[in-house]
């Protein structure tokens, strides 16, 4: 166990507590910067799916795991931010610009949405985004004109500053930049005024207002740069799968955003990076598997829905707080052995008491 | 001037009068206290100073401007802070969180520059932090400052809790039962503690409580209420001897 | 829009209503549950899907005659109730409702892989002994399914409000609602309330997949969208009513037929949606409200 001695109030604000933290991040990032000339191509393109992955999954864990607002339709601003930049970016804008647009339009959308979300809490803001993302995916489907609909959609190559970033390797280093960038920018909100606002909306809603946060100006807020950060992702999406249509942004792909944020660890930002490394992982363990499996189950369909399902139960039952909790319990054990007791991370319970008239 | 001035306030629930034709004020620097029976209600005058409720009658003056129109976060920008009777902590939050959210009123970034974390930002959250040291050295939560809400015992969230409504540096503060699930050490600590806030920090201070003891020995001013309805106001022994309190607690 | 002629108006309005009376029942299941236990269930429509299935299976596999399926389905899913809320709810108890809203959203994954890899994805057909030429009333023919679904929902809902109103069950399963603790220590059998308020659902699921059984093609997808369409009608009912549930579904049953019926079949579906949109931008507290704000 390390102990750090703190001589100044500065200490506890730094993102990394002591060199050791430093050295541990600054690895992983070497090993992300030099990773494609190690790995096969096609573990690139898996990568750069995981890093975009994880810019969408800081939008929603911003939202769920820290304002405590539920969306079961982050797909629908996927698919904003990939339909505005594909569109944009094939009128002539800048790619960095087209971009960053992508990014506001879906940002935009989602302070629509936050404003009305407003006055609803829980289940009613569930179903609200659910019925939101199925307008979204009619709206694409049928808008031909901008869209292409059903036919599809075809994005052009990336091309910034007359670089062309259409190749597996140079895609995949703009998608980490802009990973670094957003988890960051996270980060320091979390550390600051505002994201405590966040964080006390999700805990007490009453007792945030009487600390003087501001409901409406911090939902929104959250609404707007969860659905920012879930459009740039969608914006990156766009280029990876080249060809666009309605049904790659379906409520399936807004559940598999939940998986991510739960199975990760809910309210955690390392719970981002394992939850997409799970939802990346998993299909490939799956195709994997399927070849020892006997005949009959293996050539069925429903595999894949049936192992995330049911994984994603068990997570929720025997452990809420994800893999990152789990690592966090595990780590506890080891550098407090042979000390370590259970109880520590005991769960409280709570009794239902309703606030209902009838 | 009083610093706080109700007139005639009023509020039902469905038909039900759940305080009516109340008026009351608080001076500057002074320790008022509001008793009376389970249902009297008590909490309701909080829930209507905090703006959680309406009015349906009757105006609240603090500082001679009206507030009877804020939103509740103006509430606390105008310097009003609260407690609640049971306890309304951000629970997944270490102690220190908890007291730094409190001085969200007192924020001046902007959320772009905080999430570039501008040097101004880090400042900022320096001074807040010099602040709640103040605060948890005031109330001896040291021990307590980096563990989380939900591992703590009741005792000392009810300490937290005060400890985050003074950060927000408040001109006036609400306090709703503040012993109640004190042990009789805690509630002594508690009374010493109240004291210092009022004279030490000035902060005027209007608590809801059943402790005779406590309401006697902090509170300047007591007034007691039942059925919605003011029956008296007074020092607390007035207040005591009262024919109608007397009725209101033990019957004809 | 065009003028619309009696008949279609007729045809589309019974259309609507059954449509409108197969969301209230699942969304009945819904309201129950929650009354009880203040838990969402999202995959009450997967459960009324597997439902479809057993009936299914029950007529077409091994024979038996449609009295036999009906009752046999509606013993299956209580059991199967039973089952589900003590091996997957009863572990959720006291945790927080978005967990519980994510389990069941996970429930209904593993229903629907599960029923696509026993019965395969194609659809399939259910056929009662009702399932015969419309009834002709002048221009206007009305199959007897629809009609059959509406009456059905008007006996359930006559039958579980005064189940919920008079008995003592009911009035336990209302008290444990309101204080689990409390019905507890006043000596309500809260665990055995809430498992049987889960059979009684997960069997209202079951009558309800009798019902659109022969109504629709059998398909796992099935109860997913019926699902969604249940849970926007008990928000528009004001979740927590009955009474409103039914309001609420036939609301919008109504709606997607008529505005369907305008766009040529275009919109039906995603006007249910914006009609969710506009109510909670409007009435965010449903038609009969039933929240109210948590007290300090």
């Amino acid at each position: 166990m390390r102990f750090v001695l703190k001589t100044n109030y500065g200490q506890d604000i730094n993102h990394f507590l002591h060199n050791g933290q430093r050295f541990w991040y600054g690895l992983l990032i070497a090993a992300l910067l030099l990773a494609p000339f190690f790995v096969d191509r096609f573990y690139v393109g898996e990568l750069t799916y995981l890093l975009i992955w994880v810019i969408a999954g800081t939008g929603l864990m911003l939202l769920i795991g820290y304002t405590g607002l539920v969306s079961m339709g982050h797909a629908a601003f996927m698919a904003i931010g990939a339909y505005a930049h594909a569109v944009l970016f094939k009128l002539g804008f800048p790619f960095g610009i087209s971009l960053l647009m992508a990014g506001l339009v879906s940002g935009f959308l989602g302070a629509v949405i936050g404003i009305a979300a407003l006055r609803m809490t829980g289940i009613y803001l569930a179903v609200a985004t659910i019925s939101f993302a199925f307008i979204i995916e009619k709206i694409v489907g049928e808008w031909t004109s901008v869209t292409g609909g059903h036919r599809g959609f075809v994005v052009p190559e990336p091309v910034m500053f007359g670089i062309d970033f259409g190749s597996d390797m140079s895609f995949y280093y703009l998608c980490l930049g802009v990973v670094i960038v957003a988890v960051m920018l996270v980060l320091n909100l979390l550390r600051s005024p505002m994201g405590r606002a966040m964080i006390a909306v999700r805990d007490s809603e009453i007792s945030a207002q009487a600390m003087g946060v501001n409901l409406v100006e911090t939902k929104t807020l959250a609404f707007t740069l969860s659905a920012f950060f879930t459009g740039l992702a969608g914006a990156l999406y766009s280029h990876k799968i080249g060809m666009l249509f309605p049904e790659n942004f379906t409520i399936f792909m807004s559940i598999k955003l939940l998986i991510l944020v739960v199975v990760g660890g809910i309210g955690s930002m390392h719970g981002i990076v394992f939850g997409a490394i799970f939802i990346s992982i998993l299909p490939q363990v799956i195709a994997i598997v399927r070849d020892f499996l006997p005949t009959v189950i293996a050539q069925r369909r429903g595999l894949e829905p049936l192992v995330f399902g049911s994984i994603l139960l068990l997570f929720l039952i025997y452990e809420p707080l994800g893999l990152y909790g789990r690592w966090v319990k595990i780590r506890a054990y080891f550098t407090q052995f042979p000390l370590y007791r259970r109880a520590t991370f005991k769960r409280q319970k709570s009794y239902l008491r309703t606030e209902r008239v009838h | 001037m009083s610093l706080f001035e109700a007139t005639d306030i009023g509020v039902s629930f469905g038909g039900v009068r759940a305080l009516h034709d109340v008026s009351f004020s608080v001076e500057q620097g002074e320790i008022f206290s509001i008793m009376g029976p389970n249902g009297a209600g008590k909490t309701t005058v909080f829930n209507l100073i905090s703006r959680f409720y309406d009015l349906d009658q009757g105006d609240m003056l603090l500082d001679g401007e009206s507030i009877r129109k804020l939103a509740p976060h103006q509430i606390a920008e105008r310097g009003i802070a609260r407690t609640f009777q049971n306890t309304e902590l951000f629970e997944n939050e270490t102690v220190l969180q908890n007291l730094l959210t409190a001085h969200h009123t007192h924020r001046q970034t902007s959320f772009l520059a905080e999430m570039a974390f501008l040097p101004k930002v880090r400042k900022q959250e320096l001074r807040f932090r010099e602040k709640v040291e103040d605060i948890i050295d005031l109330l001896d939560l040291q021990s307590y400052r980096e563990q989380r809400i939900n591992s703590l015992p009741f005792g000392v969230r009810k300490i937290v809790e005060l400890g985050r409504a003074l950060s927000l540096e408040p001109k006036l503060l609400l306090l709703d039962e503040p012993s109640s699930g004190l042990n009789p050490e805690e509630t002594e600590d508690l009374s010493f503690w109240i004291e210092d806030i009022n004279e030490e920090l000035g902060i005027t201070v209007i608590m809801v409580e059943h402790d005779m003891n406590l309401l006697g020995q902090v509170s300047a001013r007591v007034m007691a209420l039942s059925d919605g309805e003011l029956l008296t106001v007074g020092t607390p022994d007035e207040v005591r001897a009262h024919p109608d309190v007397v009725k209101a607690y033990l019957g004809e | 829009m065009d003028s619309i002629s009696l008949a279609t108006f007729i045809q589309l309005l019974v259309t609507g209503i059954s449509h409108g009376c197969l969301y209230g029942l699942v969304a009945l299941g819904f309201v129950l549950i929650y009354k009880a236990t203040e838990m969402v269930n999202f995959a009450q429509g997967d459960i009324m899907m597997l439902g479809a299935f057993i009936a299914f299976t029950l007529a077409s596999g091994l024979g038996f005659a449609y009295i036999p399926v009906v009752i046999l389905t509606i013993l299956f899913m209580a059991a199967f109730g039973i089952a589900l809320e003590s091996a997957v709810i009863r572990p959720m108890i006291g945790e927080p409702p978005f967990a519980v809203l994510m389990l069941t959203i996970g429930l209904g994954f593993v229903l629907r892989a599960v029923a696509g890899m026993i019965w395969g994805h194609d659809e399939k057909e259910f056929d009662t002994p009702y399932s015969i030429d419309p009834l002709l009333i002048g221009e206007v023919s009305l199959d007897y399914e629809q009609l059959v679904v509406v009456g059905v929902t008007i006996l359930l809902c006559l039958g579980l409000w005064t189940f919920l109103r008079f008995t003592k069950f009911g009035v336990a399963i209302q008290a444990a609602s309101q204080n689990q603790l409390a019905a507890a220590y006043v000596g309500i059998p809260v665990r055995r309330v809430v498992a049987i308020t889960w059979a009684l659902a997960t069997a209202i699921a079951g009558v309800a997949a009798l019902l659109v059984a022969p109504l629709q093609l059998i398909y796992p997808g099935i109860g997913f969208v019926v699902g969604i369409k249940a849970f926007v009608a008990a928000i528009v009912g004001g979740f927590g009513s009955l009474a409103g549930a039914l309001i609420g579904g036939i609301c919008i049953g109504l709606v997607e037929q008529f505005v369907g019926y305008m766009f040529e079949g275009a919109y039906g579906e995603t006007s249910v949606y914006v009609l969710l949109l506009l109510m909670l931008f409007i009435r965010p507290q449903g038609l009969i409200a039933t929240l109210q704000r948590k007290k300090v």
